[in-house]
């Protein structure tokens, strides 16, 4: 019997080391950098404190991963003795590397700076459980104050003090269109919601789709930039710092409005990404898209990268959705100083390239964004983000609620709770309801 | 073939006694004692592993259901009742995901027995190339739900007019115009149900094996007496085969109904994060890890263990009682 037993009991320990570390697959991927570090801490760290940085990003892949790698490059040429670690976690648009980053600052073992969405995102999360430092000396000595836009500082500070260094922007308020559909429905582009609506009755006349919309999160992203369409800037500002009332009567107005919009949108939009939604606009199945302007990288982009490669102004044009023009939406990836970070010079050191005008010029025209800084060389940039760059620094810039600027995580979650819930029944007043339940519970309104 | 109908043979023998004349006569006592400490160390490690990861882990997230942690990534475990449990009562939400599962999970059954059934019986029949269309009809099962999920997303794409695709332009081709359907972004409430046909199509044929090896444990002899006495096909079926099939049919039922009552991934595939086809698990994932509510999704986990133990545990009860009396 016993000499049965062993082989068994042989398997069993195999089986269990082969659990044990299933259990554990936690540990390998936050230590995956851990390598790279140990090995060449010890030796270097003897010579100067400081001498290395590790940043930690979710762009492992296309076009933000070679932003990222020429941006390495400058901090490179600027410190040289610095060695950089890039600790990026590719998957799920960021999701794992958040997932990553909490367990690494829970074990009280932070990379010395991350990539987050400029924004509440940063403020709701990081700032409330005290991970970051601020950053107001960077800004003044670097003089970032003169070359950023003033309606910009407001949406990424807590109080008085600023957070994040924006190195990126993309604008969340961009209507595309199809010119020839557009052209041949006899329509011109609508500046207010109302002109939209009488727009969309020629175009289905013609057995067009009036709006394309995509799952469920392009639906949050066409009711914000509604939000901001009927209620101004300031309404809208306010509806994130409690000013504005969620119940109050031009809401619900702005509600019935993106209610109305709903039913000009297609019938299988909750099945469709926002590449599909767009390429829509595309094939001249429908006239209009409202999404950011990462569209223009899709549009514009080579076809042998999986883009459509269509030409600025003549495959399709773009516009403010209605009632947004002099408004300019945005969203950001930012960095930001951990609270005991390791090397806090190296990390001050990255953050310096990221808000400089070097290494935004490297960064954006490869991700396909415009810089944060309004001084960037427009050449080196496509008609359309030529034209956003303009607007970037004359607008007055409002944040996204979809991407992450303008209300925590949680508030963002309820909201997005709440609309599902009236993409299923249509009913207005439920909504609202839900949505001054929402700003209650977790957002500025508790 | 026979790795399958051999398995739930329902066999009368007693359990092997083989090995024991083999056992050396000399040092027994030493063996009994070695062997007994042995099986304790082989066991221990699992006992521990599973106190801590299963029922250590239950506890925890007990906790967090009865938690304030609604916000944030820093754990806040001050004490706040049933707080979160009573929230789930009045959250619109999460009756519309009580909804669904029981939609989903009732259709999932009733549909999935009677095609396993069917197509079990059909194979029964001892047809040529039966192997074959076994292997056929278990193959889905091979697929994880996310590739399911994709594949009949695409399927079942409700696009009309020139953008038709997938069994809409299929039927369109046909001529079985009638058949058209806006398939799982039908309004609410039966959204849903269209998201069956995809987890049916995916376990069927494991609701098929089940049967069919109940259907190969019954002995010919009463297939072959019932004749005798007059019976039809029909009636051999219904009085002489079905009652045998009930135990196959009870498992099946904890087999089916506990995955349909955890669904996630099938339903992540297929509704991207539609609310109108929101489940449980998804919305627990999602105020979780996108909302930061980890009070709230615990209770929504423990919620969910609730349902399932509601399921399992007075089978596991049963199971246990009738080995008792076998012994």
């Amino acid at each position: 019997m016993s000499k049965r037993l062993i082989p068994a009991l042989l398997v069993c320990m195999l089986l269990l080391v082969a659990c044990g570390q299933a259990a554990t697959t936690q540990a390998p991927v936050e230590k995956t950098e851990a390598p790279a570090e140990e090995t060449e801490a010890p030796v270097e760290e003897t010579e100067a404190p400081g001498v290395q940085v590790e940043v930690f990003s979710w762009w492992t892949g296309g076009g933000e991963a070679a932003g990222l790698d020429e941006m390495i490059k400058v901090f490179g040429a600027a410190n040289a003795d610095i060695e950089f670690v890039n600790s990026a976690v590719a998957g799920g648009a960021g999701t794992n590397a958040r997932a990553v980053l909490a367990s690494r600052l829970a074990a009280g073992d932070p990379p010395d700076s991350w990539q987050a969405h400029a924004g509440q995102e940063i403020i709701g999360t990081y700032v409330a459980g005290a991970q970051i430092e601020p950053l107001n000396d960077l800004y003044e000595s670097e003089g970032w104050m003169d070359v950023l836009p003033d309606t910009l500082i407001p949406l990424i500070s807590e109080g008085d003090n600023i957070y994040s260094v924006p190195v990126n922007i993309h604008r969340a308020n961009v209507m595309w269109y199809n010119p020839t559909v557009v052209a041949d429905a006899g329509v011109e582009i609508p500046t207010t919601w109302d002109e939209f609506f009488t727009a969309c009755e020629s175009i289905e006349a013609a057995d067009k789709i009036c709006l394309s919309m995509g799952e469920q999160w392009t639906a949050m992203h066409l009711m914000e930039v509604v939000l901001l369409g009927e209620l101004g800037a300031d309404a809208y500002n306010g509806l994130w710092d409690g000013t504005t009332d969620w119940g109050s009567d031009e809401v619900t107005a702005a509600l019935e409005t993106f209610n109305e919009v709903l039913g000009h949108v297609n019938s299988d939009a909750s099945t469709l990404t926002w590449q599909d939604a767009a390429q829509l606009v595309a094939n001249g199945d429908a006239a209009f898209n409202i999404m950011g302007d990462w569209v223009d990288g899709y549009f514009s982009g080579d076809t042998t990268g999986g883009n459509l490669g269509l030409v600025p102004g003549e495959g399709y044009g773009w516009a403010p959705p209605p009632g947004t023009d002099g408004v300019f939406q945005f969203l950001s990836d930012s960095f930001v100083l951990a609270s005991g970070a390791p090397h806090p010079d190296a990390a001050l050191a990255w953050l310096k390239v990221c808000g400089s005008k070097e290494g935004q010029e490297a960064f954006n025209p490869v991700k396909g964004s415009i810089c944060a800084r309004t001084d960037c060389d427009a050449d080196l940039f496509n008609v359309y983000l030529q034209s956003a760059m303009e607007d970037w620094a004359t607008d007055i810039v409002v944040g996204s609620l979809t991407h992450g600027v303008t209300a925590n995580d949680s508030f963002k979650d309820e909201i997005n709770t709440a609309l599902g819930l009236f993409m299923g029944d249509l009913d207005v007043a439920a909504f609202q309801e839900a949505l001054v339940a929402a700003c209650s519970s977790a957002g500025p309104c508790q | 073939m026979s790795a399958i109908s051999d398995r739930n043979v329902p066999s009368g023998l007693p359990p092997s006694d083989r090995s024991r004349p083999h056992a050396p006569r000399q040092g027994r006592r030493l063996a009994f004692t070695i062997d007994r400490i042995l099986s304790v160390l082989i066991v221990l490690p699992s006992i521990l592993a599973i106190s801590i990861f299963v029922y250590g882990f239950i506890a925890w997230s007990v906790r967090v259901s009865l938690s304030a942690w609604t916000k944030g990534l820093i754990p806040n475990y001050t004490y706040s009742g049933l707080t979160r449990y009573i929230e789930l009562l009045s959250d619109r939400r999460f009756g519309i995901d009580m909804r669904n599962t029981a939609i989903f999970t009732s259709l999932f059954l009733v549909v999935c027995l009677i095609v396993g059934l069917l197509l079990a019986i059909l194979l029964d029949q001892r047809l040529k190339g039966e192997g074959f269309f076994r292997s056929i009809f278990l193959f889905p099962m091979a697929l994880s739900f996310i590739v399911t999920g994709v594949a009949w997303r695409w399927l079942m794409n409700p696009a009309t007019g020139t953008r038709i695709s997938g069994l809409n332009l299929l039927f369109d081709q046909l001529g079985l115009d009638f058949l058209i359907s806006r398939w799982h972004t039908t309004p609410p409430p039966w959204g849903i149900a269209f998201v069956v046909i995809p987890a049916v199509w995916q376990m069927s044929g494991f609701t098929m094996a089940m049967y069919l090896a109940g259907l190969r444990g019954i002995s010919d002899d009463l297939r072959e007496a019932a004749r005798v006495d007059g019976a039809n096909e029909f009636q051999l079926y219904r009085y002489i085969i079905l009652p045998q099939l009930q135990s196959v049919t009870l498992s099946a039922v904890i087999v089916l109904g506990h995955t349909s009552l955890k669904i996630f991934d099938l339903i992540v595939a297929i509704s991207q994060n539609d609310i109108k086809l929101d489940v449980p698990a998804v919305y627990m994932w999602r105020t979780t890890f996108d909302g930061s509510n980890y009070s709230r999704g615990a209770a929504i986990g423990i919620v969910m263990l609730i349902t399932v133990a509601v399921l399992i545990v007075p089978y596991l009860i049963s199971s246990m009682r009738s080995q008792e009396a076998k012994l």
